[in-house]
């Protein structure tokens, strides 16, 4: 395997193409993360955004292309518990967490470990790391709350609630679907400072249309447009490139 | 293990109902066998297996709320097991009769005589041996919720699509056993049992231990059911409910939990019809219909979904209802009162009779909690 080495790309899309009764959803998409890079993926609605994420996470088989993880495995034959066996996490555009369960168990069943029936119903996840799931809380700023249910939890501690479970999953790539949605501005600059310190240990993909916060992130920014790459580079370079401006940002 | 087995069967709950459940097993057979007739404390030896009859129905509601409470899978296909596990009991019954039969044939059930058939159908071999029908009791319904889930939760099937084919499944089943080339005794389906395990079926001691291996069942099941979903597999069917997608992207296979939980479910509701035959003292393609699993989500609804109790309290309290209002000048408005209570029950007690008493519970005790903290924050400001 080539995990003895580190990989020279976390995640390598090349001509992906994804048609829904016609529609392309996705046209020739192709882009690459680095190990350790944290992307940005801005776009109008129906850029091909959360398709994207879609097809990466084995939710979508495309119709043409490729998509490598570290190097080695293609994505387009695994479905999703193998894909996020691989170390894979995906955080969805609505929060989405375990409502009827307390803060705690939500991220005791995140994190890395047997994921069989026959495991679950014999043996126990009760002993395994009671410290782990405190130091994923206390990270994202629930260990006030770790025995509250998450359904009793406000929109912003369920996004964040769910970023701590992708982290107690321990993927080697989150890809984060428009994480600050419905957030208030404080919310907002805390979930920005979040996500660039979870970038230092990890690969992050965020999908966002708030253009302040996509500058807060200060990284590589990569603009879709009718499910191609429209636009790639700073923040700043993307921003003043004269399509990206008519299609996207508007005069 | 075990401890944390005993642990998770030591909440307040769990000890009221098998508590009820012990009193029920030892009251009921003595108040019939032991108290004379004469007694107005005397149960009537045609009540015990009525009662037998709700204990099953129990036992059906607890399966069905197993997998609609806890995995969010409403089935309404659950007679199906119900009816497979009847009839493999049935079929044991049948073999029992012998020459007692109106043909006095020696291994043909009557019905079979009556065809003009000259030999027993293989698949009715074995059955005159009570293991063998016992396992097959457990295992009909086994493999079919096996085959059926496998096939459904693979290609992910689910919500109101799953519920129409569990019920498009039992339909079919019912159509099956109605005609007699099945080899099931057709319309009329297998009854006039004499014996079962030796003991006359009629009898009133057999009555009253039938009616506590039903309790036990009942019991057993429970304490089954009641592991199950205190497990972390349990917590992962909770998850699976309320957001299955997150759970696939975790990492699990959801498929594999749905199916495992419904194979439990289907042959527990198997013991449940096996144990209703001799109680009723027959089985027939009736009890295939689609109406009859739906009665049963009204039970689960009534006593409260996703609560094990409350499926089991609603179950006999429904039929309880049912059986009064049967039986006399209300009988043509059954219907009405039962399609009545499922709506009150929705509007009224969205949480069924057991989670609306539990969360009244929960709700007084945080009160309590919250008076108590606040008189503690008090005591320090009244000192400065």
């Amino acid at each position: 395997m080539t995990d003895k080495h580190p990989p020279t790309n976390v995640l390598y899309l090349d001509g992906v193409s994804v048609s829904f009764d016609g529609f392309k959803a996705l046209n020739e998409l192709s882009f690459v993360i680095e190990p350790g890079e944290m992307r940005a993926i801005i776009g109008p609605n129906g850029a091909g955004k959360t398709t994207m994420m879609d097809v990466i996470t084995g939710k979508t088989r495309p119709d043409d292309g490729t998509v490598i993880f570290n190097d080695s495995h293609n994505l387009t034959e695994l479905d999703e518990p193998e894909i996020a066996e691989l170390g894979i996490g995906r955080k969805f555009q609505k929060p989405t967490v375990f409502e009827s369960h307390t803060a705690s168990d939500n991220i005791r069943l995140a994190l890395a470990g047997p994921r069989t029936a026959m495991s679950a119903l014999f043996g126990s996840r009760d002993h395994i790391a009671k410290d782990r799931i405190i130091k994923v809380l206390e990270r994202v700023r629930l260990i006030d709350h770790a025995e509250r249910l998450a359904g009793d939890l406000s929109h912003g501690q369920k996004q964040w609630l769910e970023i701590a479970m992708l982290l107690a999953q321990d993927p080697k790539l989150l890809l984060v679907d428009e994480p600050v949605a419905g957030m208030t501005d404080a919310e907002t600059e805390d979930t920005a400072i979040l996500l660039r310190d979870i970038a230092q240990t990890h690969s992050v993909v965020v999908v966002e249309h708030d253009m302040d916060f996509v500058r807060a992130l200060d990284v590589k920014v990569t603009c879709m447009h009718e499910g191609s790459v429209l636009a790639e580079g700073s923040i700043d370079a993307v921003s003043a490139n004269e399509r990206v401006i008519e299609v996207y940002l508007g005069r | 293990m075990i401890t944390r087995a005993l642990f998770n069967l030591s909440d307040t709950g769990s000890r009221i109902f098998l508590g009820i459940l012990l009193a029920v097993a030892v009251l009921v057979p003595a108040l019939n066998l032991l108290v004379p007739e004469t007694s107005a404390f005397h149960i009537p030896t045609h009540i015990v297996p009525l009662f037998g009859k709700y204990v099953c129905y129990a036992v059906l509601a607890l399966a069905l709320d197993l997998v609609w409470g806890y995995c969010g899978i409403l089935s309404l296909g659950h007679a199906a097991f119900f009816a497979l596990g009847g009839y493999a009991m049935g079929m044991y019954l049948m073999r029992q009769i012998g020459t007692r039969g109106v043909y006095s044939h020696p291994i043909l059930p009557d019905f079979m005589v009556f065809l003009d058939w000259q030999n027993l159908p293989w698949f009715w071999y074995g059955f005159d041996l009570f293991p063998f029908a016992l396992f097959m009791v457990f295992l009909l319904p086994g493999i079919l919720a096996f085959v059926f889930g496998w096939l459904a939760f693979r290609s992910r099937v689910s919500g109101v699509y799953l519920s129409i084919i569990t019920q498009a499944m039992t339909y079919a089943l019912l159509l099956a056993f109605f005609r007699n080339e099945m080899g099931f005794g057709g319309n009329n389906g297998l009854t006039d049992f004499k014996d079962i395990l030796g003991f006359d079926i009629q009898a009133q001691t057999t009555r009253a231990t039938l009616f506590v291996a039903s309790i036990a069942t009942l019991a057993l099941s429970y304490i089954i059911a009641r592991l199950i979903v205190t497990s972390t597999y349990g917590k992962i069917l909770i998850a699976i409910r309320d957001a299955e997608s997150r759970t696939r992207f975790l990492g699990y296979r959801v498929e594999n939990y749905k199916l495992l939980a419904f194979v439990v479910s289907a042959c527990m509701a198997g013991v449940a019809g096996a144990l209703y035959v001799p109680q009723v003292g027959i089985i027939n393609p009736s009890e295939f219909q689609p109406a009859n699993s739906i009665e049963a989500v009204i039970w689960v609804a009534v006593g409260g979904r996703g609560t094990l109790t409350g499926a089991a309290l609603g179950a006999v309290v429904v039929n309880f209802l049912k059986t009064t209002f049967t039986t006399g000048l209300l009988a043509p408005y059954w219907l009405f009162a039962l399609g009545g209570l499922f709506v009150c029950t929705t509007l009224f007690l969205p949480k069924g009779i057991v989670g609306t008493i539990s969360s009244f519970i929960a709700h007084r005790k945080a009160v309590k909690q919250q008076a108590k903290d606040a008189s503690e924050n008090r005591i320090p400001d009244a000192a400065e």
